[in-house]
């Protein structure tokens, strides 16, 4: 595979994708094919529908949430940089990086707060910070199987909000959801071996 | 000649199927108990969640060997190669090749070969020459064996066995890379065992001194010859079976029997070629396996499902029990120490250098490396069995004078290697992979985010493209699309080929024609039409909620709290034990009810297991959800319905409806940032099925979406009470519900309607197939909510169904 640093120069600006995300170059150019399969008719750019198409994702209850956390802010194209961004969440966490790491610099895209707050967006959907107990319970309705009860899902909503939320608001603010996940180990929960 | 053959081979099979016991001196009785046996076994899950059955069979055929020969003074049975090559062994590749998931496969093709191939020459050639060297040395006493004898005991010793290896990770839960590799490994490295063994026994019957130059090229030839060859027969074979399968509309009974009867053609054909007869059933199954399974009826699909695995089951437990017989021979065993122990010793450490070696090499090209942990399961992963044994067998006396020492090590390695590694890999997987943290209940919010963390990374993997070899996949699929399923597979199989699609085509077909039946035998399809509401079903759609009364609990918690008490102590002890018990059922409900990852529920290839059914079912249910929400967001960017206007006739209809059914507020989810640009290209309506979706006009679409806006208006007046969960309440808003008409929808057309299936008069029987769809979607999916065509009557002209 010798070949690839030469062939990954075709990706436009790839030095600064290499940067910002810290993908391998071999990473990026499989991902650069990856993203040039996905996009049809050949636009330069993803859109919803592209990605819609993947057989796997309309069996994934999240799916389409996920899909849209690859257009933020009500975009329609996704381009190549963008779509490496999002994935740059779901590189492992490597030990070495995280030492050598300049304390100056913003957190690399695949930190553990990153990650999680890559979930957060998930569930807030109107962007203001903190999950609800109606978002909550429509990212409920979408995981759980139709046997269970409306009732039971917004007790079950009820107290999952609870639980975490101390503040007492009734939501839950990125801070307490990250707080009610940290025994859980999100930097290994949360990545993808093929992304290195 | 083909038809000898052909009349050869069916006999072979009956003789498999049905004689085999009689025919080679093996009582009916063993391999009766011992499937008994297995029962026994998968009955009590606390012996074989440790002890693997491969290892439980083995000690209990060493049992009954031993009662055997204590009455009879004389070993009875034993394991023939005849037996195992030809009755025992095809069933369990074949299920492998016809259950292999092949993408997995064909991802890892590279490896497996390299493993599989060099691997294996390997360990034959390090295995027979340390072997040698030590026996230069003296160690071993005296033998009567030469330099040839020892790599031919090497090569029949090296390869890992496919039946050992499916056997004992099975049970263990590693990766799926990992696990396709070592599956794959097992099974393809039988052309190198065949060749090897062939060359070196017709080297030791040549005798070492006449061996040249030109020999030793002609084994090598020979493995390309037998390996490719092999492949290329099963392949041939694949072919003929899929072709076949596409003309067998008219006789289904024997459909199944010809999948059975052609793959085993394969086998024996190569077999009488001398090439590699696993090889040739194996790519026989994994060649034919999409064509036949898209040709082949539903039912005539689940019998060789279930015939396979029946099988296969079948050969592998005899296959165990009779290694345990065998080895109880007086006859058979010749001891030596030092060959035996070193033997073990060299298997395992080559094993695991020529591992780490391959692995080195291969993680430089590798997208998914090969980590440690992956090696050394890899390594003790490499299991020896029946192959091996029945190899030695197959040894002639005369020519190999030590064939009793063979045989006896043999039988040890198998030993060793099936009871003492198979019992000690699983804890030895668990340990590696986890530090394990300190026991606690998972609170609500680490249970339910977990759940969400998993389905965000196999949907990140799926956008990611799992493991390269994208270029290739595609050139392939895209070869497959326009040639070979257009000759191997039915006309109507090749419509609607997504799985999903697929299952809904059936049901919604089914659906459909018991309806018109029912419409008929009543006289009149006039019902069809009526949108009436008045006769509706008498079906019965209330089905056992697993538990209303325990959501209520929390009702009953407020009533109390609020009830006036002195004695605050036992108040809140009432609420501290009823908290608790709310608590347990909440996360009893999550535990079950929450969506399972795809990882978690698709089994790469199981040999006991068939557990698609509740998958698919899950499947379903998400993607009529998903392909709901889509249709919402493209109906409002495609009508430009403003997301206020929707918004607040949401609302009303919401309020209607509570007031209706009593449900739930809200079960509308939120436009998310609903795409308000109307240049999105037609083709853009191709919701599902990336691959053939037809191509339309624009004019054609918005009329067939005012059209079916106004008879979905209709039939969503008929909202059928008891739906509980609001995601599926079928009529939030009437129009959105079929943004793409049936007729332009990819894959089949047939949907009978909402109405058509609410309104069935009576004859609930028909429908109890359907119930839990019902429970779950009640009229749902976008899909089923197209009208069919037999509703269409006033559709127009130019969009009549394709």
């Amino acid at each position: 595979m010798g070949s690839c640093s030469s062939r990954a120069a075709r990706i436009p600006d790839v030095d600064s994708i290499q940067r910002e995300t810290g993908f391998s170059q071999a990473s990026l150019l499989r991902l650069y094919h990856r993203f040039r399969a996905l996009d049809k008719n050949e636009k330069g750019y993803l859109s919803r529908v592209d990605l819609q198409e993947i057989g796997a994702l309309a069996v994934n209850p999240l799916g389409d949430r996920i899909i849209d956390s690859f257009f933020p802010d009500g975009s329609l194209q996704l381009d190549f940089p963008g779509f490496v961004r999002v994935l740059a969440h779901f590189r492992p966490v490597d030990v070495e990086d995280l030492r050598n790491r300049d304390p100056q610099e913003p957190e690399p895209l695949n930190s553990r707060m990153n990650k999680l707050r890559f979930a957060f967006q998930l569930y807030d959907l109107d962007r203001d910070g903190k999950i609800s107990r109606h978002e909550m319970l429509q990212v409920l309705r979408l995981m759980v199987g139709v046997q269970v009860t409306e009732e039971q899902l917004e007790s079950i909503a009820d107290r999952t909000v609870q639980e975490a939320d101390e503040d007492g608001d009734g939501a839950v603010s990125f801070l307490e959801f990250a707080k009610s996940l940290e025994k859980m180990n999100i930097e290994q929960k949360m990545s993808i071996r093929i992304l290195k | 000649m083909a038809p000898t053959v052909g009349v050869h081979a069916s006999l072979e099979v009956l003789a498999g199927l049905t004689g085999f016991h009689v025919s080679h001196k093996v009582t009916s009785v063993v391999p009766e108990s011992a499937l008994l046996i297995v029962l026994g076994f998968h009955v009590s899950h606390k012996v074989t969640s440790v002890v693997p059955e491969s290892a439980l069979l083995i000690v209990l055929g060493l049992v009954l060997g031993g009662i055997v020969l204590a009455a009879d003074h004389i070993a009875s049975f034993s394991l023939t190669p005849t037996v195992f090559f030809f009755y025992l062994l095809p069933p369990i590749v074949l299920d492998a090749g016809y259950f292999m998931p092949n993408r997995l496969f064909f991802g890892n093709l590279g490896t497996i070969l390299l493993y599989a191939v060099i691997g294996t020459v390997w360990n034959a050639a390090t295995t027979g020459l340390s072997l040698y060297g030590v026996f230069r040395s003296g160690l071993m006493g005296d033998l009567n064996i030469g330099l040839l004898d020892f790599l031919l005991f090497g090569s029949l010793i090296a390869a890992v066995d496919p039946v050992a290896v499916l056997a004992v990770f099975e049970e263990v839960h590693v990766n799926e890379v990992l696990f396709i590799i070592v599956f794959g490994e097992s099974l393809l490295n039988d052309a190198v065992t065949v060749v090897l063994y062939n060359v070196f026994e017709s080297f030791v019957t040549l005798g070492g001194d006449k061996v040249t130059g030109v020999d030793c090229a002609k084994g090598i030839v020979s493995f390309f010859v037998v390996s490719l060859g092999g492949t290329l027969v099963g392949v041939v074979f694949a072919f003929l079976l899929s072709l076949v399968t596409r003309f067998t509309k008219h006789v289904r009974i024997i459909e199944p029997g010809f999948v059975f009867v052609l793959s085993y053609l394969s086998y024996l054909t190569s077999e009488m070629l001398s090439l590699s007869a696993i090889l040739a059933i194996t790519f026989c199954g994994i060649c034919c396996q999409k064509y036949v399974k898209a040709n082949i009826s539903e039912q005539s699909a689940t019998t060789v499902r279930y015939a396979m695995k029946m099988l296969a089951s079948g050969a592998e437990t005899i296959i165990f029990m009779f290694l345990g017989i065998s080895a109880v021979d007086p006859l058979i065993w010749k001891w030596n120490t030092a060959f035996v122990l070193l033997t073990l010793v060299f298997i395992s450490v080559y094993r695991a250098i020529g591992v780490v070696l391959q692995t080195w090499v291969l993680n430089r090209y590798r997208m998914v490396q090969l980590e440690i942990i992956d090696q050394v399961v890899m390594s003790y992963g490499g299991l020896r069995g029946a192959v091996a044994y029945a190899l030695v067998v197959l040894l002639d006396e005369n020519k190999v004078k030590e064939k009793n020492l063979f045989v006896s090590t043999t039988i040890i390695v198998i030993f060793f290697t099936v009871i003492f590694q198979g019992l000690t890999i699983k804890p030895l997987v668990q340990w590696l992979k986890v530090k394990r943290s300190e026991q606690r209940d998972p609170k609500l919010n680490e249970k339910l985010h977990g759940r969400a963390f998993d389905h965000i990374l196999s949907a990140i993997e799926d956008i990611s493209g799992q493991i390269g070899h994208n270029y290739l996949r595609d050139k392939w699929s895209n070869f497959d699309r326009k040639f070979l399923s257009k000759i191997l597979m039915r006309r109507s199989a090749q419509k609607s080929r997504d799985r999903i699609l697929n299952v809904f085509h059936e049901l919604n077909l089914k659906d459909a024609i018991s309806y018109v039946a029912e419409g008929e035998r009543r006289g009149s399809l006039a019902f069809i039409r009526s949108p009436s509401t008045d006769n509706m079903v008498n079906v019965d759609f209330s089905t056992p909620r697993p538990s209303t009364v325990e959501a209520s609990i929390s009702y009953l918690l407020r009533e109390n709290a609020s009830a006036v008490r002195l004695d605050m102590q036992s108040l809140e002890q009432r609420r501290q034990s009823i908290r608790d018990t709310e608590d347990m059922t909440t996360h009893h409900t999550l535990q079950q009810y929450l969506y399972k990852p795809r990882q978690e529920y698709k089994h790469l290839y199981s040999r006991h297991e068939l557990t698609v059914d509740e998958d698919e079912t899950q499947d379903k249910e998400i993607f009529r959800r998903t392909m709901r929400r889509r249709l919402e967001s493209f109906k409002s960017a495609k009508l430009g319905v403003s997301p206020h206007k929707k918004a607040s006739k949401l609302l009303k209809r919401e309020r209607v409806q509570k007031r209706r059914n009593s449900s739930i507020p809200n079960g509308k989810l939120p436009m998310v940032s609903p795409l308000h640009d109307l240049t999105i290209k037609e083709k853009d309506l191709e919701l599902s099925d990336p691959e053939e979706a037809p191509s339309y006009d624009a004019e054609e679409v918005s009329r067939g979406i005012e059209f079916l806006a106004n008879i979905t208006q209709d039939a969503a007046t008929d909202s059928p009470s008891g739906i509980d969960n609001p995601v599926f309440s079928p009529d939030e808003d009437p129009g959105i519900l079929s943004a793409v008409p049936p007729w332009l929808s990819p894959g089949e057309t047939v949907v009978p309607s909402q109405r058509a299936r609410v309104q069935i008069p009576h004859s609930p029987s028909n429908f109890h197939r359907l119930a839990p769809f019902r429970l779950s979607g009640k009229s749902v999916d976008s899909f089923l909510l197209a009208d069919g065509p037999e509703e269409q009557p006033h559709a127009p002209p130019n969009s009549t169904p394709m």
